[in-house]
């Protein structure tokens, strides 16, 4: 090993030593709760920084298995935010239901550890080695909220279908090997260059790892684990999860398309194009009949998986699959904004024992809690894509993309699914502004700090886009 | 700080201003509320009016240009072409004026009406006045995408809140059909950005060359925003909900500057963007245009909701628009464009006349109205102007329009057939017919159930205060102006006219 090795994971190994110390910290302080949250919120705050000093870098670790170049920094960066969100919405939140324990905040930093890795992964393996260590807290988390049954159901629910799609993921990369005689990215490229690899192999291997990341990212029909465990987790880990994991899996479908196999372009656009739509539209059309918050956003999420697959659908056009790349980057941070505010609505709603949850619960929020009311109007404008809001700047790049590579029916779908998901996300609107009613709200001071900072961050970097979407393109040269 | 006192900026940004004050504001604070909104866009009509008299100084060395035109990188970054382009031509500044000029009005008349909110309900319609200020001066797609899209968050919300008990519906069927044709709009800006390099409106009409199969699909495209905007037969369903159950400010502002942004997206884009494909669904718009003006005449006269009769009698006189602008003539464009300032006013006061008696009765059924001449003579000759001006009677401002619009489709090389013209004609009688029906049933005849109804509330029905005479004085005597003396407005308007007309025939002759 050498200190290049270890500088191209800095980040990641510090998150995973430093969450290693507060395993012990935790156990032997028992009195402070907030000594745990506070520290890891101290680690996430190194990451953070650690990986933007990396924004610029660009070289390879342990023999091209991991990578540090734009795209994984810009990616890391996000997760490092991911998890002090995850912090803030959890603090509070955790305390009220019950769930005060310095496990949460360990387990949290594992997972951003694994998403970390999963966004440097250049190698097969590695890649598993990612999912599984971004998961399997995840899974642990799903179901933090024990005894109740909803949150054991969530975790085993979750559990399943990931090792059921992890999988899926194993087996593609062993097919994978077997046409290429590899597992680096480096290499499987080599091998298709040279002509010696098995392409209809590679071909069903890549297709088997689409199906697995397939279910991580919450495509149709994938989807099925989502409404469940969305709405059974404890609030606070349903945001983290629908951010964090959905962004880890598309990392790893960026790089591993974009970068190693474009060659299977003609072969497999036409499925993720499918995949797409039928994602767009399931999404949208079942989150119209829920009346549940958890559930609706959950279904919000499939949807907006799926537009952020738009991008993927570009993936062998050289001339267009940058742009298309950096468009869901910026989607990546749009979506991750919006929705930690949401979910910070969320969470301030909620009572103890699943209450507070239904969206008759939000009637009245708009005359007793403006200015609560009026961040989730930004959120729901946002998701629903209506500007100045940053959820349109992230749909005005991502379907440039998707027209500039000529799939005009494709973005078709996008706006039309667009339009009825107006209809959903404005019914919220309706009933938090147009009908009356007594909504109590459990608000800190930390989370209407994230709530307010989301909110205003959606409408700034709407209007000042250009740094980010400039960051996001310079991100994915060397992808290719 | 050039651009931001730039006046263009500042007659669209400037209602910001008062939305700030507002927040400060305490929210039982209602006549401060009232009186902030009022002063903002007071001081806002002044400013479009120094824009007004700096344009006709540019107008008068440079006719037919775009004038006092801001443009500012926006989002230049990985091929994207974006400016905060702004630009003032004869059809801006009208609409721009007309925008300026109902909004004080509309505040001045939610008064006594909006009792609720009243923050709330006055931060949003300032910024709808930002929202469609920012529209008819958005001389980048994208830019103008914005502010297009924004107009429909405050709109919704004041259906939405200050509404009728329908009101959830009508806001969220206006918010969904008008996103409806947006999208699609936005695939076609994107298209343009994309392929032809710049979302610029002036650059893009410069440059021109878009083969004409796919200018037709981009001309529909945007049509379909337009025409929901509109709104135009078949589409229109959304336009007689949203009226009856918006509050009177709203009705006012959706009838009188937000129908508006529709025809002003066809002369702005459709036209000169696509000329090929517009010259070739001129006779099908015209088709659209005359079966609208028809069959919203007919409608409306089997309404006996007072508001809804107002709302498909735009249907009939926003066909009229349209017909006009496709004549794509000289005279049918003038026309066009006068007419929907004419719209704007006669229906605004129509709606504001509706909304003044409504306010003393609590009932828009004119089953229930009637001898009311006698009780409330100012109202009734007040609203006997105005309905007068609506049907296009000789001396107000609805004829000069009409009359206008009908020569040029007479005319109409595009139209290609007079026929067209000859129908719509049906259209004046028939709202001749429906207008006086209204207007007899309720203030001639004997008196109606509703005045007794009002006693036994314990107040006899009043005729207009003052306030409601001040809101309005201004739009009648713009009522006569245009009727008496329309040449300042045809003087204003006929160089960008010209120009269009001649870069629309230019396209025409390259296409044989």
């Amino acid at each position: 090993m050498t200190s290049t090795d270890l500088l191209s994971i800095l980040p990641i190994i510090t998150l995973v030593a430093w969450a290693s110390i507060l395993l012990l910290v935790d156990a032997f302080n028992r009195k402070n709760k907030w000594l745990t949250p506070l520290l890891a919120a101290v680690g996430f705050a190194v990451a953070l920084g650690l990986s933007i000093n990396q924004t610029t870098a660009s070289y390879t670790g342990f023999n091209n298995m991991v990578a540090v170049d734009g795209f994984s920094a810009y990616l890391n960066v996000l997760f490092a935010f991911s998890g002090l969100a995850a912090i803030a919405l959890a603090y509070d939140y955790n305390k009220r239901m019950n769930l005060a324990r310095g496990e949460y905040y360990i387990l949290l930093m594992f997972s951003v550890s694994g998403m970390m890795l999963m966004a440097a992964a250049t190698d097969l393996i590695v890649v598993f080695l990612a999912l599984e260590l971004l998961s399997i807290p995840l899974y642990i988390l799903a179901g933090f909220a024990r005894p109740k049954l909803d949150s054991e159901e969530a975790a085993l629910k979750y559990f399943l279908l990931g090792a059921f799609a992890g999988g899926f993921v194993v087996y593609g990369v062993a097919l994978a090997f077997g046409a290429t005689g590899s597992t680096a990215l480096i290499d499987i490229v080599a091998a298709i260059n040279a002509g010696t690899a098995d392409m209809t192999l590679l071909l069903f291997g890549a297709a088997l790892i689409l199906v697995g990341f397939g279910f991580k990212v919450a495509a149709v029909p994938f989807q099925m684990w989502t409404p469940d465990v969305y709405q059974g987790s404890p609030t606070a880990v349903t945001a983290f999860m629908a951010v964090g994991a959905k962004a880890a899996g598309f990392a790893a479908l960026l790089r591993l398309f974009v970068a190693a196999l474009p060659t299977l372009y003609d072969d497999l656009f036409p499925i993720m194009w499918m995949l797409a739509a039928l994602t767009m539209i399931f999404g949208n059309l079942v989150a119209i009949s829920q009346s549940n918050i958890k559930r609706m956003l959950a279904y919000s999420s499939i949807a907006h998986a799926g537009y952020i697959f738009m991008a993927l659908v570009t993936f062998g056009q050289s001339a267009i699959a940058p742009d298309a790349v950096a468009a869901a980057l910026f989607y990546l941070v749009s979506y991750a904004v919006t929705n930690f505010g949401a979910w910070a609505v969320v969470i301030a709603l909620e009572k103890a024992e699943g209450k507070g949850l239904e969206l008759d619960d939000y009637a009245g929020l708009g005359s007793k809690y403006p200015a609560l009311a009026a961040a989730m109007l930004v959120f729901m404008l946002s998701f629903t894509g209506v500007p100045p809001t940053l959820g349109f700047m992230g749909k005005f790049y991502l379907f440039r993309a998707v027209i500039n590579g000529g799939f005009y029916w494709l973005s078709i779908v996008g706006v039309l699914t667009s339009l009825i998901s107006a209809y959903y996300y404005l019914r919220v609107l309706v009933i938090m502004y147009m009908r009356e009613g007594e909504p109590s709200v459990e608000s800190s001071n930390l989370l209407n700090l994230t709530t307010g900072l989301t909110a205003i961050a959606t409408v700034v970097l709407s209007i000042v886009s250009v740094p980010l979407f400039r960051w996001a393109s310079q991100a994915v040269l060397q992808l290719f | 700080m050039e651009y931001l006192l730039h006046p263009l900026t500042l007659v669209t940004f400037f209602p910001l201003l008062g939305v700030l004050v507002l927040l400060f504001l305490k929210p039982e604070q209602h006549n401060a509320h009232r009186w902030t909104a009022l002063v903002a866009s007071l001081i806002n009509f002044g400013i479009s009016i120094v824009l007004l008299a700096q344009f006709i100084g540019y107008e008068s060395v440079q006719p037919g240009q775009l004038q006092m035109a801001i443009n500012l990188p926006w989002i230049q970054v990985a091929g994207w072409n974006i400016s905060y382009a702004m630009g003032v031509d004869g059809l801006s500044i009208l609409l721009v004026l007309l925008t300026t000029f109902l909004t004080p009005i509309s505040i001045l008349s939610t008064w006594n009406a909006v009792e609720t909110k009243v923050k709330d309900f006055m931060i949003f319609f300032l910024m709808l006045e930002v929202g469609m200020t920012g529209v008819f001066l958005a001389q980048d797609l994208f830019l103008f995408y914005v502010f297009w899209e924004f107009t429909l968050v405050p709109m919704y919300f004041l259906i939405g809140i200050w509404g009728g008990p329908e009101r959830m519906y009508a806001a969220v069927k206006f918010f969904l059909y008008t996103m409806a044709g947006s999208l699609l709009m936005l695939l076609a800006i994107l298209w343009l950005g994309i392929y032809q390099g710049t979302f610029s409106v002036p650059e893009l009409i410069a440059q021109g060359g878009i083969p004409a199969d796919i200018q037709m699909w981009l001309f529909l495209a945007f049509a379909a925003a337009f025409a929901i905007k509109v709104p135009m037969w078949p589409l229109h369903s959304w336009l007689p909900d949203a009226h009856v159950q918006a509050p009177t400010a709203g009705s006012v502002i959706l009838a009188g500057v937000l129908l508006k942004m529709g025809t002003y997206g066809f002369i702005r884009f459709n036209i000169p963007l696509f000329p090929v494909a517009a010259v070739k669904a001129a006779p099908w718009m015209a088709l659209l245009a005359v079966i609208g003006i028809i069959y919203g005449a007919a409608v409306s006269y089997y309404q006996r909701d007072i508001k809804k009769l107002v709302a498909y009698s735009s249907v009939s006189h926003l066909g009229f628009v349209m017909l006009g602008l496709f004549a794509l003539n000289p005279q049918g464009i003038q026309g066009g464009i006068l007419q929907m300032i004419n719209h704007g006013l006669s229906t605004g006061a129509l709606f504001l006349l509706v909304g003044m008696i409504y306010e003393q009765t609590h009932t828009r059924d004119f089953e229930v109205y009637g001898g009311l001449w006698k009780l409330m003579p100012v109202f009734g000759t007040l609203t006997l102007i105005v309905t007068l001006s609506s049907m296009g009677l000789p001396g107000l401002n609805g004829f000069v329009g009409e009359f206008t619009i009908l020569l040029g489709a007479f005319g109409s090389e595009a139209i290609g057939s007079p026929w067209y013209a000859g129908l719509s004609a049906i259209g004046v009688i028939l709202a001749a017919v429906y207008m006086l029906y209204m207007f007899q049933k309720i203030f001639l005849g004997p008196e109606g159930s509703i005045v007794e109804e009002v006693k036994k509330h314990g107040h006899a029905l009043r005729d207009l205060n003052a306030r409601e005479i001040i809101t309005l004085l201004p739009i009648l005597v713009l009522i006569f102006w245009i009727g008496l003396y329309p040449k300042p407005f045809f003087v204003l308007m006929a160089p960008t006219v010209d120009k269009l007309v001649a870069a629309v025939q230019a396209a025409a002759v390259a296409m044989h």
